[in-house]
Parts: structure tokens; C-alpha cells; sequence
């Protein structure tokens, strides 16, 4: 259990994937003008996140590692170099059937994402979440808990960036930081602050 | 003709460039700049997948069907995106250990749809070639320098080489470990946006709201 809560906070808090890892960086710095919007993409890419990594997961280990396709008589074939486009794949055909999904029985909810789901495909943190969990290679349970970890790590980060830019709009920000500028350096200030999470451990 | 090849070439290095004012790619620009040796390594694979991407769709743009542009625009990078991982797995491996995914994750850098969408789908091959290597050497152009200080603040060297001789090794330079961290890539890109819209107030964003002059006269105070 604590292994588990371990590898969540690790997931969440100390790598961060946008303060630490800086993944999905364009869509963080691009969507954070509003709160509402970014909780909206935050949630977004937390669902896509804690579906696609596990998926992955199974999919890697039972059809592109090496040694994997033993099970079909082929036991020396190592597809991994195939990776990187079985993911992306992967990612867009679950952005696409999240869609349908939420469309037919959740209509509330997928009009309040609607935007920001095809969106998520090309999110840096998603497709960084699949690679991380192949590099580290995760079991099939650490990685549904890596991909919950991250995407609530993420969905965190990005309405906390968007509450403090409601809140920068109205100070006086010399001519050069204005938009993008200041946006990087508050960026910065919260990663250093995640920092501080980097010795904790639990149990 | 020759002036706009120029501006397709050079525009993105400084007036239009994709990390500054696009605001595109940021992802790797921020996270692999931790040494210049990654930052160069990583600025040549971009370079190469964005401007044979470019090339790529552009030779194909009347071919592609539009609702699936984007599946055969991923297709394409994703497939010259492998191609250079595994050129720089078989090369130069210890490099490849440090970028991590990175590589990996050219597929999913705005830079490179983003070009592709918004030039190589509308102009000719050579143009977007051009158009794909100026904009890589914007790219470059800014994880070169973010790479440069974070290395030579953070260690004292540059490509390995000691030029700060740090004082745990008897020099006089206390290397900043901060550097290292990677709050200082935000400080760093944050700081160098700001001093070239100083230098090209073009680029000077509107604020939403205008702060008025104190209105406080100076008897009151």
C-alpha cells in the first residue's frame, strides 16, 4: 500500500509532469487564462491519462517488447522500435472513443470538455506518461497508478497556474513580460516550490 | 522571389521565432537544456524532422484527403521521429540515455504539426523546406543559449570542457546548483523573451487591462 502511495505522490508532486517534466507545456502555458477552461483540459487529460498509460501498458508488454510475441510462436521479434507509433495511435483512438462515449451517455460532460478533448491527443504528457512507463517499465498496476498520478499532477498544476494569471491581469507587469514572459517566470516560481516535495516519503 | 525564400529561411530565427513569440515546442526546449551537449543534439533532430516533415507534406498536400490530414501528418513524423532515435541510439548512445523520451516526443512538438498545418500544407516543396529549416534554427537558437548558461552557471563547463573552474575542485567558481533545477529553464526563457521584445517592441504584447497613472496629487502624499 504505502508503494503504492509512494509512486502516486512521486507521480503527482515530485515529477511533476508540467513543473518537473515541462511536458505539455504548449497547452499549459497556451489554455491557463481562465480557471474554468484549464480545470476543464485538466480533467480532460487526467481521464485520457489514467486510460492510455495502463492500455499501453498491456500493449507493450504483450505484443512490442522483445521476447513478447513468444505467445504466437515468434519468440525472437522485438517490435519495440514500433513504440513510439503504436502510442500515439493508441492515444487517438481512446481520445476519439472517450468522445463517443461521453457524447452518448454523458452529454453534460462532454460539452463542458468538448473543445479540449481532441486537443488532448497531441498533449506532451500523455504520450510522455506511455514512453516514462516504458523506460521505467512499470507492472501493469504501477502504471495504472502512474497514470492516475500524472494526470491528476497536471490537472493540478494547470488550474493553479490559471488561478494566479486571473490575478496577474491586474498588476502592472513591465512592457517585454507582458503574456508569455511572466507566464514563464510564475511557472518557474511553482516549480521551485514543488521542489520541496522532492524528500518526502511515506511509510 | 529570392527575398521570400530569405524570409521563410530567416523570419523564425528572431522576428517570428517558434519558442519566443509562438510559443510553440516548449516542451523539450525547457527540458533538455540541462547541457549544451543534449541542447545540440536534440536542436539537430528537430532540425532534420521539421524540415523533412515539411518537405514531406508539402510534397503531398494535394494528395491528402483533409479529414485525415492530421493521421497522415502523424504518420509521417512519427515515422522520421523513429528514424532519428534510432540514428541516435546507434551513434551516440550515452546522449540518447540523457534525452530520455525527448526524442520521443518530437512527435507531439507543436513546432512540427504546427508548421506543417499552418505553411507546408499551403506552399511549395521548396519554400517549406526552407520554412522547416529556419524555423529548427529558431528552435536551436534558443536552446543553444538556455543550454549554454544552464551548463556554464550550473557546472562551469561547456560541452564538458572546464571554463568556470569550480571551486570543489580548487578553482574560485561556486558553481549554482540552482541552474540545474528546472525552475531555472522557465526563469531563463522568461528573461530572454523579455529582452527580445525589448529589442523588438513589435513583439510586446497587449495587456487586458491598463493600469491608469496614480491619480494621488502631490500635496495628499
Amino acid at each position: 500500500m504505502s508503494d503504492t502511495l509512494n509512486l502516486f505522490m512521486r507521480a503527482a508532486f515530485v515529477e511533476n509532469m508540467a513543473l518537473s517534466f515541462f511536458l505539455g507545456m504548449c497547452m499549459f502555458l497556451a489554455v491557463s487564462k481562465r480557471v474554468e477552461t484549464a480545470f476543464g483540459l485538466g480533467i480532460a487529460v487526467w481521464v485520457v491519462q489514467t486510460i492510455t498509460v495502463p492500455v499501453n501498458n498491456l500493449i507493450y508488454n504483450a505484443i512490442l517488447k522483445e521476447h513478447a510475441l513468444a505467445w504466437a510462436g515468434l519468440p525472437d521479434v522485438d517490435l519495440s522500435f514500433l513504440a513510439l507509433i503504436s502510442f500515439i495511435g493508441v492515444i487517438a483512438a481512446m481520445v476519439q472513443i472517450l468522445e463517443m462515449v461521453l457524447d452518448r451517455y454523458f452529454p453534460a460532460l462532454f460539452h463542458a470538455l468538448g473543445i479540449f478533448l481532441p486537443l488532448v491527443t497531441v498533449n506532451c504528457a500523455i504520450l510522455g506518461g506511455s514512453l516514462f512507463m516504458v523506460e521505467r517499465s512499470y507492472r501493469f498496476g504501477e502504471s495504472v497508478v502512474y497514470g492516475v498520478g500524472t494526470g491528476f499532477g497536471w490537472a493540478l498544476a494547470i488550474t493553479a497556474l490559471a488561478a494566479i494569471r486571473e490575478r496577474l491581469k491586474y498588476s502592472d507587469i513591465p512592457e517585454g513580460l507582458q503574456g508569455a514572459g511572466i507566464t514563464f517566470i510564475v511557472a518557474g516560481l511553482m516549480s521551485l516550490s514543488l521542489i520541496t516535495f522532492s524528500g518526502i516519503k511515506i511509510g | 522571389m529570392t527575398s521570400r525564400r530569405t524570409r521563410a529561411l530567416l523570419d523564425p530565427v528572431v522576428e517570428a521565432n517558434p519558442i519566443t513569440l509562438q510559443i510553440l515546442g516548449v516542451c523539450s526546449a525547457l527540458a533538455v537544456t540541462k547541457t549544451l551537449a543534449t541542447a545540440l543534439v536534440m536542436s539537430a533532430a528537430v532540425i532534420a524532422v521539421l524540415t523533412l516533415s515539411n518537405a514531406s507534406v508539402s510534397v503531398l498536400r494535394h494528395h491528402m484527403p483533409r479529414h485525415v490530414r492530421l493521421i497522415v501528418e502523424i504518420t509521417i513524423v512519427a515515422s522520421l521521429v523513429i528514424t532519428t532515435d534510432q540514428i541516435i541510439k546507434a551513434f551516440a548512445y550515452e546522449l540518447s540515455k540523457q534525452l530520455s523520451v525527448f526524442v520521443g516526443l518530437i512527435v507531439t512538438n507543436c513546432i512540427i504539426i504546427g508548421r506543417a498545418e499552418a505553411f507546408a500544407m499551403k506552399n511549395p516543396v521548396h519554400l517549406s523546406v526552407l520554412d522547416g529549416l529556419g524555423n529548427g534554427l529558431g528552435y536551436a537558437a534558443v536552446l543553444v543559449i538556455v543550454g549554454a548558461t544552464r551548463e556554464l552557471f550550473g557546472v562551469g563547463t561547456l560541452l564538458g570542457l572546464e571554463i568556470l573552474p569550480s571551486a570543489a575542485e580548487g578553482g574560485w567558481y561556486q558553481p549554482v546548483t540552482l541552474m540545474l533545477l528546472p525552475p531555472s529553464a522557465f526563469f531563463i526563457i522568461g528573461f530572454l523573451i523579455w529582452g527580445l521584445r525589448m529589442w523588438k517592441p513589435t513583439q510586446i504584447e497587449q495587456p487586458d487591462y491598463r493600469i491608469r497613472p496614480s491619480t494621488i496629487t502631490e500635496s495628499v502624499r
